[in-house]
């Protein structure tokens, strides 16, 4: 198996390493503040920042640099960067890792990317259920409050930072950013249209910028190491290396940090140990339960954005989830759309009735109780679905379910044919 | 309503903590469900009069987020994760295992008051599938087995 260096996995990989204050400085934690605040303009670090080609690790893959960009530098309100720690994409597991493991280099992200953008207040946004990440976040920050990383004037730099933690409270949509932003302002998490983009009138009314856990904790790397070490990473449009969380019927399940230019086959089979009890592969979800699956003539696609768009799903949330001979397809299509109608927020008349009905038909065909128009009325409820809503839950619902259908389609047959599930034991 | 001068304290740091009241809803939310084990239509109340929002404000934001209790739980709350990994590694048969065990359905809590059984959605902790979060802490890698052993000690430890 070839080595690969980890980056965001390095310190907590380090026997021992308990992610304190003490133990991050003796790592070389917080060089990056220390070099960069005060000393570095704002907007030579989100020039490194785009140089260096970092890309959003929370679902869309937008460039980070670039997204900073837009934030209006003379709008005379405050500006706000808030972190995503909500993480909810069903078969992903990265972003809890990163905080209960090394809390410090979250916030040493945190601080650079306020840094660049001109916050001078942050909130950490984290999933309600995460209750043990939560209280190591409280420890972390004020350790970092009481060693002058935070408040005022951090580290001399006349540079003032606060840092707040606000909890969620178990809603997928929260982690959509705009929903994200309504749910922190004290309302149900309700996604907003767009534009005005966040970028310009976000957190109450003000410029905001909303960037995932995985995606700041790779800044002090990069501006302790300089961007064209981290573009050197992975391949031409998809840099550094990406946390995969591996899952389903696998034998090492886990994360694990790779380049981008890895390609699905090695992920799995050469680190993640294969499929589990010697069982053949039959499907894998490339990105968290939003994507389309893949099948095993896929095994040799590149795990970057462009190469899994290429072959017809994403790179989403990085969450790999894999499925052995005798998994029914049309289960895993029931599970899927029970969940996004569970958490669809019901803005939207396709999203709400669509995944209602995905459910429904499902729920049905699994039972035995299917009728052979059934397929048909299912790909024109996703068709239904796309591309009309305020945001992309109602796509991240339909576009799996299409996938499910397009490369088992003889699966679903079967169940209206047999009226039963051919799989059950 | 007044709560416990340290419950106060809490509330006064967490509205110093936001520009705007309203920010505070979750937070409060989340302190007294913490010290009442749900939130009660009174101190639902209490909330918005102290946010100067409407009653019926904080109850659409109760009832949005899964992890607010709007009547009493058991001591044990049981969220068994009924997502995609967890299903591929055997959700079902832990939500079967503990239906069999309680003798009660999804949503309902045990006559002892001891158990409520709840199935969630994903846990952000598939890769050691099936999970189930009890309370604040999260149980891993479960069998029916391990589940079974779990109720035992938690039956013995409520005598
Ligand atoms: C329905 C939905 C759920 C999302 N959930 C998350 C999430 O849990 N965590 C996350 O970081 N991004 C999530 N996103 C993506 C965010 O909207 C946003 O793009 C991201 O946080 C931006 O950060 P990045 O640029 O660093 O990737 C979600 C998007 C959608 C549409
Ligand atoms: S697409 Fe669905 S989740 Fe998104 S805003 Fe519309 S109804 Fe809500
Ligand atoms: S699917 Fe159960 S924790 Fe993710």
């Amino acid at each position: 198996m070839p080595t690969h260096e980890k980056i965001l996995l390095k310190n907590m990989e380090r026997p021992g390493y308990g992610g304190t204050l003490p133990e991050y400085l003796a790592v070389g934690g917080y060089e990056a503040v220390r070099n960069v605040l005060g000393k570095v303009p704002p907007a030579e670090v989100i020039e490194r920042v785009k140089r260096s080609g970092l890309r959003g690790r929370g679902g869309a893959g937008f460039p980070t640099g670039l997204k900073w960009g837009f934030v209006p530098k003379d709008s005379g309100l405050p500006r706000y960067l808030l972190c995503n720690a909500d993480e909810s994409e069903p078969g992903t597991f990265k972003d809890r890792q990163l905080i209960e493991r090394d809390p410090h280099q979250l916030l040493e992200g945190i601080i650079l990317a306020a840094y660049a953008i001109g916050c001078h207040r942050s909130y950490v946004y984290i999933r309600g259920e995460l209750v043990y990440g939560a209280s190591v976040l409280t420890r972390a920050l004020h350790e970092a409050a009481t060693q002058g990383f935070l408040g005022q004037s951090v580290l001399g730099s006349g540079y003032d930072l606060t840092i707040t933690l606000h909890r969620g409270a178990g809603a997928y949509i929260c982690g959509e950013e705009t929903a994200l932003i309504e749910s922190l302002e004290g309302k149900k998490g309700m996604p907003r249209i767009r534009p005005p983009f966040p970028a310009v009138r976000g957190l109450y009314q003000s410029p905001t910028v909303v960037n995932n856990v995985e995606t700041l904790c790779n800044l002090p790397h990069i501006l302790t190491r300089g961007p064209e070490w981290y573009a050197a990473i992975g391949t031409e449009k998809s840099k550094g290396t990406r946390i995969f969380s591996v899952s389903g019927h696998v034998s090492r399940p886990g994360n694990y940090e790779l380049p981008l230019s890895v390609t699905l086959r090695e992920l799995l089979l050469e680190h993640a140990g294969g499929v589990s009890d010697g069982r053949a592969l039959k499907a894998v979800i490339p990105g968290g339960a939003s994507s389309p699956v893949l099948t095993p003539q896929h095994l040799d696609v590149g795990m970057d954005f462009e190469s899994l768009a290429a072959a017809g799903s994403m790179g989403g949330s990085g969450g790999v989830i894999v499925m052995a001979e005798g998994t029914c397809m049309v289960q895993v299509g029931e599970v899927v759309a029970r969940f996004f109608h569970h958490e669809s927020c019901g803005q939207c008349t396709q999203c709400r009735e669509g995944t209602a009905w995905l459910h429904k038909v499902l729920a049905r065909i699994e039972r035995g109780g299917g009728r052979r128009e059934d397929l048909d009325l299912l790909l024109d409820v996703c068709d239904n679905m796309t591309g009309k809503t305020i945001c992309v839950l109602s796509d991240a619902a339909a576009l799996p379910i299409a996938s499910y259908l397009r490369y088992f389609r003889d699966e679903f047959e079967a169940h209206v044919r047999e009226r039963r599930c051919p799989l059950a034991a | 309503m007044t709560f416990d001068p340290q419950v106060e304290q809490e509330a006064a740091a967490i509205l110093a903590r936001y520009p705007e009241k309203r920010s505070a809803l979750l937070p409060f939310l989340h302190l007294v469900q913490r010290e009442q084990g749900y939130l009660s239509p009174a101190t639902m109340e209490e909330v918005a009069r102290r946010l100067h929002l409407h009653p019926v404000e904080v109850l659409e934001v109760a009832t949005f987020y899964s992890w607010f209790n709007l009547k009493p739980v058991g001591k044990h709350r049981l969220q068994v994760c009924q997502n995609l990994s967890c299903t591929l590694r055997g959700a079902e048969r832990i939500i079967g295992t503990l239906k069999e065990e309680l003798r009660i359905g999804e949503g309902e809590t045990s006559p002892d008051g001891l158990f409520t059984l709840q199935r969630v959605e994903c846990l952000a902790s598939c890769g050691s599938a099936p999970v189930m979060q009890v309370n604040d802490e999260y149980h891993e890698n479960l069998s029916p087995e391990s589940v079974r052993a779990l109720l035992t000690r938690w039956r013995a430890a409520a005598r």
